[in-house]
């Protein structure tokens, strides 16, 4: 995949050969097409197509690995029906007002909606070109347009026939049509289809593919930072004299916020050599000092009194009544360890000068972020910040924060560096794994009211983590004191459940924490589902039944999960009394049932197998949503069985992946997905597989052993995992 | 110092110090950038390349001991085998990020080269020490297999 992505390189690329064919929004954010000599003023484009016939779309996304690159590109040579082994991507400038996440309002990848706020977007978009090279080629032919067939990135009519490149010098002329007619779901080709392959395959499987860690410019110096080694320290004096006998080492400087000390090298290992030979004296005032023990202990003591009712229809004073009168009751605490995201790409930027302005090289999540905090930091206007977007080795959450903390540590290195030459920073996978930014360690706490005919009757719900959108950008998220990332899962079940009252509190650190694949979910999915079996197994009902009998089919999205249920019961061959485990997740507006098949013998887990069914509205490329079911099932795998950052007087105890072990290829289990038959509009599937697959293995540990996970990892309860 | 260094078979010459791993020398000196840098202690596999036909990592190779030998990064990976495993990597759409590919790759190309039928448990336990983040291990296993059969072919 060519990635030229600067807008001037960009055009300039395009003008070099004959007049190619834009067709995007304009500045009004209305449809728009030109040539690229007239467009460049007004225009970025999602399509364009040039004079040999190629078709390149523009992504608006980034690409960690979830298929955007594919999607988006399918939505539009659907549309365009063009010859799909010719369209190409390219990944977008920074430009919010062309390229915003529609859902969002601000240019930025995040909670699985790439394909779902773009898929009307870039439909139109092809449907539009489609429509201009149809007339194009009337008025060349002299024929009536609804003569011309357009097929495999052909146009034909009678005899005559021509690739989309001999129309586009006449198309750019012409005016797109307001709102462009686009397919029905029964005229999809290339929607759906399981023929295509990945438009990332070629490039990552022979080395070519560019990341931002492979930028490589003239004069470039690398950058490796110490940090506080506990969270909110700073740097009172080092001493670089070691750093001295390191070759290729260059300088070392404090960061101006004082954060880190930055140790400059001629290469990566310098800058990591020379950095680790750094001595540096902090302040832990303002710091974290607490141990893992005592910060558990804190959230647990936070739950006897919630700050914030997150139901306000049910106060969670007025359960307690009820839950007094219940036949019985079920009672559960649970708790959650800080994860790393863990990329296999260790974070890196490199901001290169360029003009009066730099040029930021990122597997760039969130534009709208990067753009203001790096040029804030550079104390130039934003304008001047141009981002040049490459692939991500991996992100699930890591590289869209508030903060945007990496790019801005490049920007404080560059800046110190005196802004002469181009400047990578290069984290370690020790600065990952202790660098923060973690999913929020969280407890939760419930107590839920059964009538004497087995029925829910009342449910006091009570968690404890701190806010992520609190005191940052996401701030707007926040309602009534209510974090929505901290309670979803909890507070928009799906299932019928009566009386439930929510109480929230914000637990404080200084330990940076962001979202993690599937953010709230990652906690919420766990304890719900579990909490779902423990009324199961205390009522006596099949967990599938059971489930079923609290979604009302009179609700949308509980309608779909009707059907998600069903077909993972389908596929699985589930009976009554199976000693399986069964969990369902409702995330990112998409369906997830799971059932795990495991083996445990004596405290030693395997599991065999996962059989996963998701209602994702229309699929879009089937196998890409198999491939998220599958990672994100990996991915929740890994943190439950044995991944957690723990921390001694605030210190990170882990340090690399031999303590962090990710999921390793003996331990996958065998995967069966199944995908409901929908032509609902698209949602999302780079998160939903997580939050089902924890609670579907507890639950098949609890169906072997009767043994009950409530903290995780589950190494806690004293399993390990083959 | 300066170092030769018989790579995807050029013979290169590079400066650097002596102890430093030969994963910088590719991937910052020689731009051979498809070695990627995961984890730096060995564990991930995803700086993988091959020193004298043997899968080995490169983030714990001192540029100075690899003097002698010949080094094949993905770059060069282009005998039938690596043909083989990089087209059933591609029908089987493996790839999600992309990062550890390349040493999953090398990997993979190094078990088939030793053993060409390779049963299910032969290759989890010769990919045990490859991870990926993204969990394409399902994927990277039927390659394996589909490579192993077109190589029969």
């Amino acid at each position: 995949m060519n990635i030229n992505v600067s807008r001037r390189g960009f055009l300039k690329a395009s003008a070099a050969g004959t007049t190619a064919l834009l067709v995007g929004i304009n500045a009004k954010g209305v449809l728009a097409a030109g040539s690229t000599a007239t467009a460049a003023t007004d225009l970025n484009p999602f399509v364009k197509i040039d004079a040999d016939g190629t078709v390149t779309v523009i992504i608006k996304h980034f690409e960690m690995g979830q298929g955007t690159t594919t999607g988006l590109t399918t939505l539009v040579a659907e549309e365009l029906d063009a010859n799909w082994d010719t369209v190409v991507p390219e990944f977008a400038p920074a430009d919010v007002e062309r390229y915003k996440n529609l859902f969002f309002g601000a240019q930025g990848t995040g909670g699985s909606t790439s394909i779902a706020n773009s898929f009307m977007q870039y439909r139109e978009a092809g449907a539009a070109a489609r429509d201009l090279l149809v007339r194009a080629a009337a008025q060349s032919w002299g024929v009536d347009a609804s003569t011309i067939t357009v097929e495999n990135g052909m146009l034909s009519s009678g005899g005559k026939s021509g690739h989309f490149g001999e129309f586009v010098a006449i198309a750019a002329t012409l005016s797109p049509v307001e709102k462009p007619a686009v397919k029905t779901p029964d005229q999809f080709k290339l929607i759906g289809s399981d023929k295509l392959h990945r438009k990332d395959n070629t490039g990552k499987t022979n080395g070519t593919a560019m990341f931002a860690m492979d930028v490589n410019l003239p004069g470039m110096i690398y950058a490796a930072i110490i940090r506080s080694p506990k969270f909110g320290g700073t740097v009172v004096s080092f001493d670089d004299s070691a750093a001295k006998d390191v070759g290729g080492f260059i300088a070392a400087q404090v960061l101006p916020n004082k954060a880190g000390v930055v140790a400059f090298g001629k290469n990566t290992w310098a800058a990591f050599q020379a950095r680790d030979a750094l001595s540096v004296e902090w302040d832990f005032s303002a710091a974290e000092t607490r141990s893992t023990d005592a910060m558990i202990a804190d959230h647990v003591a936070l739950l006897d009194a919630p700050q914030f009712d997150a139901n306000h229809e049910v106060p969670l004073a007025s359960v307690t009544p009820i839950l007094e009168g219940a036949a019985k009751t079920i009672d559960a605490q649970f708790t959650f360890p800080f994860l790393a995201h863990a990329p296999l790409e260790p974070e890196n930027c490199t901001i290169e000068p360029v003009g009066d302005g730099v040029r930021v090289h990122d597997g760039c999540q969130f534009p709208t972020l990067t753009r203001p905090m790096v040029a804030a930091t550079l104390g130039i206007d934003p304008s001047k910040v141009e981002i040049r977007t490459l692939y991500a080795g991996g992100s699930f959450g890591r590289r869209a924060n508030a903060a945007s903390d990496y790019n801005v540590e490049a920007a404080m290195a560059f800046a110190v560096s005196g802004r002469k030459v181009p400047v990578k920073l290069v984290w370690s996978r020790e600065d990952d794994i202790k660098g923060g930014y973690y999913r929020p360690m969280s407890a939760h706490r419930a107590k839920i009211g059964i009538d004497a005919d087995g029925k829910i009757v009342g449910w006091d719900h009570r968690l404890a983590t701190k806010s992520i959108a609190k005191g940052g950008p996401f701030e707007m998220m926040v309602q009534n004191g209510v974090d929505p990332t901290s309670v979803e899962g909890v507070a928009e079940s799906l299932y019928t459940l009566p009386n439930m009252g929510i109480g929230l509190s914000d637990f404080t650190t200084a330990v940076p924490i962001n979202w993690w694949r599937s953010v709230g979910h990652t906690h919420t999915g766990f304890v719900m589902e579990s909490l779902m079996d423990m009324v199961a197994t205390e009522t006596g009902q099949d967990p599938i039944d059971m489930r079923l009998a609290m979604l009302d089919p009179s609700g949308a999205n509980q309608a779909r999960m009707i059907e998600a249920i069903k077909l993972v019961r389908e596929i699985s061959g589930w009976q009554k009394g199976d000693k399986r485990g069964f969990a369902a997740h409702f995330s990112f507006n998409t369906c997830v049932a799971v059932v795990a098949d495991v083996t445990v013998e004596d405290t030693t887990v395997h599991v065999n197998k996962l059989f996963m069914a998701v209602e994702c509205g229309v699929a879009i490329n089937p196998d890409v949503i198999r491939a998220q079911m599958e990672g994100g099932a990996g991915y929740a795998l890994s943190a439950i069985f044995r991944n957690e950052v723990t921390l001694t007087d605030g210190e990170v105890d882990q340090y690399n992946f031999p303590d962090y072990e990710l999921l390793r290829n003996p331990e996958m289990p065998e995967i069966e997905v199944a995908i409901v038959s929908s032509n609902n509009a698209p949602t999302g599937v780079g998160e939903p597989g997580v939050p089902p697959t924890g609670p579907a293995v507890a639950n098949a540990i609890f169906a072997q052993t009767g043994k009950r996970i409530l903290d995780l990892p589950m190494t806690k309860a004293g399993f390990d995992f083959v | 110092m300066q170092y030769q260094l018989k790579i995807n078979g050029e013979t290169r010459t590079v400066d650097a110090e002596p102890g430093t791993p030969l994963l910088w020398v590719l991937r910052d000196e020689l731009q051979l950038t498809g070695t990627k840098f995961g984890c730096g202690v060995a564990y991930c596999g995803a700086c993988t390349v091959h020193v004298d036909g043997y899968p080995t990592r490169s983030c714990q190779t001192f540029v100075e001991d690899a003097v002698d030998s010949e080094i094949t990064t993905i770059e060069g990976a282009t005998d039938k085998v690596a043909q083989a495993v990089q087209e059933a990597w591609r029908e089987k759409d493996v790839v999600q990020c992309g990062w550890c590919q390349s040493g999953q790759i090398m990997s993979a190309i190094g078990l088939l080269t030793e053993n060409p039928k390779p049963t299910d448990d032969d290759i989890k336990d010769y990919m045990n020490g490859n991870a990926c983040r993204c969990v394409t291990y399902v994927r990277i296993n039927e390659a394996i297999k589909l490579a192993s059969q077109k190589l029969e072919a």
